[in-house]
């Protein structure tokens, strides 16, 4: 079979440096196995029976026609799972497969394998599913305060965050309300979910899959097979991407069960209309603020009332709540905060992890607010933000102390201090709104910018046990010094990998590292979100390096007679002989509290993530068409472990946030999702795409490794606000929605 | 039916295909050659690009008979053994590869843009390379891997 290789191609490179994936000769090649990529002899395919409906009672379901298919191994309902039917991130509640209720479009009822992806799909045509269409919950503000039907037993408040701080009644001369609404957007990751279940002898199974977390995977998969833990063993296949889109399971149990019903390998691929079905989105938001300031423009207080709309099940939704709760405020100093954040159940497609997580619709809000003060005040939008910027020693709304660097001014100041990009010159269509569709040739085209600036947490809080496991080996190969490093955090394409032997060679003075595949043969590495990797298995990785170095250098004792700080290359040889040392560690960052139930007060964030942007574009204000000319960011990090990686992560992390201020929207009425491909769904092109300067500060965090901050969610944050603030200025119109689609352009009235 | 196919410059056959099955099924499924990507199958991404005759085009939106007799290449066949081809090492070089499911197609695209204009624009850069979408890396270190190919 295929199975996902290890990566050496030892370049050299320390932290700080930029050197090459180990992956990457393989993936320009076409050789990197992806989960879709593998193969087994005599594997079979497998496929999933999903609801068409968004809410209906399952009366009963036929498998007789799909059995008679020729090349049909085996046709599955909840009646096979021979675990507990439920699974889930924080709350086990969602089937496996439905028992006698679907509660959204594209729920899986049934599976088949066969031998032919397209003898699975026509074998699954034909079972037939008796249902009672019932009406589904569509209004995650209503689901909370009205009187509907409750869809799960505990009612459809996933949960609720206040935050309570300060003057509660405070006042204020100038008040700015606004009502804001962010629409569903995808993760839209290229890769489809995919996974070979291959049956073992024991009676287990060993699942390649594409994953954010091989530990959580694997403890939802024991609970629904009924299986212990060293029966279900998971290896990391290739993943093309995730952004928050894999922490849910998609095809992980599904296959297991095929597997050891066919006792086949069984693979399974989503296609791209699959894919809209198969994973969590980003949550819809309805946003409710009032900002009280001074004639001078500082914060008096500020009132928010924010509904998620967490679709059918759980899954993340409680920390997408908090974060979107604490986070609410944004970088600013204001000490009367009064805040109520649900997350719900509606019978829309459940809602989840998305890059940034709930400080992303927050921060459309609250920067759409802060806009509108400036206005309000005659003031300059960058001007007002600073007068409020939050900076080392400020508190947050949660009453916790910002502890290390918190350069929000300063972040401000560079985007806005950049030189702006040329004036339109001569007429080139590729340059103009509209494109080589030829709409303009500058006629009714006007020039905008726009300004934002957002926070995120960084790392899993609340008082989570969030930490990860390095094993080390160090022997002699070949005459050199070699390092195996083994974890089982998820390379999602973020480049953990090259870290991981960056920072072995920086602590251990060698260079040939090779990283073996992640699996669950090693220890938890914790989940690939929350901008956490880099932070928490670097950490592990570099305490497992400390580990090593400590029985090195008492083997040197030995061999010298002496003690040495540093051994060179050629030492390390000559002490370890035929010798190998090995280390497993786990390591964890400072511990965090719980939110104070009823105040919303606590030590509830690790650290904290801040990113600036200045958007300009160019608007066709009579077609409503909008073209990005320049998305510039400046960014804190800590410590660029990774300089062209950390610019890698600002560059797709801006991008995506574009995608949601002027596209990216799953459209879903009723309940039922209308645009499931890419044709209908546009993630941006090349075309969309503007030049993207990229300000990158290191302020070092000494709570963290090396000083480091993540990197990967805060740019997603500021970029929707501030492209959609240029839109602002460019037509000034008010534009209280993202996406900005061409009718809200043309057919609004002016603020 | 059995399919007849140059692939990467060597003939082969692919026994029991089912008329409805892609070139890029054959190639990904069939014929071990997994290096084409399979991000949407419906002819938007790009991911999926080959040279069919000397021109790319997107192999899912080939169906297989359409290749039988004809030449294909794929990202498997762009290199010359170990070494890579210009573009694949500046994909490499500039970090235009992220989690690289974009990559394939991009590399062939960007492959067939420099065969016929050297030394491109930016613009047109991004027209050529249009028909290709990456999730991860906003394009601006892809766009900096052609540049360095077209150098190279
Ligand atoms: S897979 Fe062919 S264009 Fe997307
Ligand atoms: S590198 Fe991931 S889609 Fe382009």
């Amino acid at each position: 079979m295929t199975k996902p290789a290890e990566v050496t191609r030892s370049t050299t490179g320390g932290i700080g440096e930029s050197p090459l994936r180990p992956d990457g000769a393989l993936k320009v090649r076409g050789e990197f196995a992806y989960s879709s990529d593998l193969w087994h002899e005599d594997m079979v395919w497998g496929v999933t029976l999903r609801s068409p409906h968004p809410h209906a009672r399952i009366r009963s379901v036929d498998l007789t026609e799909a059995l008679r298919v020729p090349g049909v191994h085996a046709v599955l309902t909840h009646q096979d799972v021979p675990g507990t039917n439920r699974y889930g991130l924080e709350h086990a509640d969602q089937p496996v497969l439905a028992v006698d209720l679907v509660r959204y479009h594209g729920e899986p009822v049934a599976l088949v394998a066969a031998d032919h992806p397209e003898t699975a799909r026509r074998a699954m045509k034909r079972i037939k599913v008796d249902y009672e269409v019932l009406t589904p919950v569509s209004d995650a503000e209503h689901a909370v305060h009205g009187d509907g039907p409750r869809l799960h037993r505990d009612g459809n408040v996933v949960r609720h965050v206040p935050i309570r701080r300060g003057d509660q009644n405070a006042t204020a001369p100038v008040v700015v309300h606004g009502v804001y609404e962010v629409g569903m957007q995808d993760q839209a990751f290229l890769g489809p979910e995919s996974g070979l279940a291959v049956p073992a002898e024991d009676g287990g199974v060993d699942l390649f899959v594409a994953t954010q977390w091989l530990h959580v995977d694997q403890r939802q998969i024991c609970y629904a097979l009924g299986l212990p833990a060293d029966k279900v063993r998971l290896t990391l296949a290739g993943v093309g991407g995730a952004f928050g889109g894999r922490e849910d399971l998609s095809i992980q149990v599904h296959a297991c069960l095929l597997a050891r019903h066919t006792g086949k390998p069984v693979k399974m691929v989503y296609n791209r209309e699959e894919s809209f079905y198969g994973h969590v989105h980003r949550h819809p938001a309805k946003l409710y603020y009032e900002h009280g300031a001074t004639e001078d423009g500082r914060l008096v207080y500020v009132r928010s009332r924010i509904y998620l709309d967490g679709g059918a099940y759980a899954s993340s939704t409680p920390a997408v709540v908090a974060n979107a709760a604490t986070l609410g405020f944004g970088p600013y100093n204001v000490d009367n905060v009064t805040m109520d954040c649900w997350g719900v159940y509606t019978n829309n497609p459940p809602c989840g992890a998305m890059r940034g997580f709930g400080a992303v619709q927050a921060g459309f809000a609250y920067e759409s607010q802060m806009d509108k003060l400036a206005a309000a005040l005659g003031m300059d939008p960058v001007e007002v933000r600073v007068r409020n910027a939050m900076s080392e020693g400020s508190t947050m709304p949660t009453g916790q102390v910002l502890d290390s660097a918190a350069p929000v001014a300063e972040l401000l100041r560079l985007v806005r201090d950049r030189p702006m990009p040329a004036e339109r010159g001569e007429l080139d269509l590729r340059a103009m709104p509209g494109g080589v569709s030829n709409t303009t040739h500058g006629e009714g085209v006007v020039r905008g910018v726009g300004y934002a600036v957002g926070v995120k947490n960084i790392c899993f809080s609340e008082g989570f046990d969030d930490y990860s496991t390095a094993r080390l080996r160090l022997e002699v190969l070949g005459g050199e010094p070699a390092a195996t490093i083994h974890t089982a955090a998820a390379e999602v394409g973020q480049g953990l990998v090259t870290i991981e032997q960056q920072i072995v060679r920086t602590e251990l003075g060698i260079q040939q590292v090779t990283v073996h595949p992640a699996d669950t043969t090693v220890g938890n590495g914790g989940s690939t979100s929350a901008s956490r990797q880099t932070y928490v298995t670097g950490g592990a990785v570099k305490a497992a390096c400390e580990a090593v170095r400590e029985k090195l250098l008492k083997l040197a004792v030995t061999r010298f007679g002496e003690p040495r700080a540093n051994l060179t290359p050629a030492e390390i040889v000559s002490v370890l002989g035929t010798e190998v040392i090995e280390e497993t560690v786990e390591w964890r960052h400072r511990p965090t509290t719980a939110l104070d139930p009823e105040t919303g007060q606590g030590f509830a964030h690790v650290q904290y993530g801040f990113a600036a942007h200045r958007a300009v574009v160019d608007v066709d204000v009579e077609l409503g068409l909008v073209k990005v000319v320049e998305l510039a960011c400046a960014q804190d990090v800590g410590k660029a472990l990774n300089p062209q990686a950390v610019v890698g992560q600002i560059h797709g992390g801006s991008v995506q946030g574009l995608g949601l201020a002027v596209m990216e929207e799953i459209q879903v009425t009723e309940g039922k999702v209308r645009n499931p491909s890419f044709t209908d769904y546009l993630i941006p092109t090349i075309l969309d795409t503007p030049p993207m300067p990229v300000d990158v500060l290191e302020l070092a965090d000494p709570h963290a490794p090396y000083g480091l901050r993540g990197v990967g969610e805060p740019p997603t944050i500021s970029s929707t606000p501030a492209v959609v603030a240029a839109i602002r200025a460019a037509t000034g119109l008010a534009l209280t929605r993202v996406p900005v689609r061409p009718e809200h352009l043309t057919l609004e009235e002016p603020r | 039916m059995r399919l007849n196919v140059t692939v990467n410059g060597e003939p082969r056959q692919a026994e029991d295909v089912w008329p409805g099955e892609s070139l890029l099924y054959v190639l990904r499924e069939r014929l071990g050659l997994p290096g084409s990507k399979n991000a949407c199958e419906q002819g938007e991404c790009g991911s999926c690009t080959v040279y069919l005759d000397g021109t790319p085009v997107c192999a899912c939106l080939v169906a297989a008979g359409q290749a039988e007799g004809r030449e294909v290449r794929t990202v498997e066949g762009l290199a010359e053994g170990e070494a890579l081809d210009r573009v694949q090492q500046s994909f490499v070089d500039a970090g235009a590869v992220q989690c690289g499911f974009c990559t394939p197609g991009l590399v062939v695209a960007a492959h067939d843009l420099l065969a016929r204009v050297p030394e491109p624009t930016d613009p047109e850069i991004r027209e050529a390379l249009a028909g290709n979408l990456c999730r991860c890396t906003g394009y601006e270190k892809i766009l900096d891997a052609v540049r360095l190919a077209a150098r190279r």
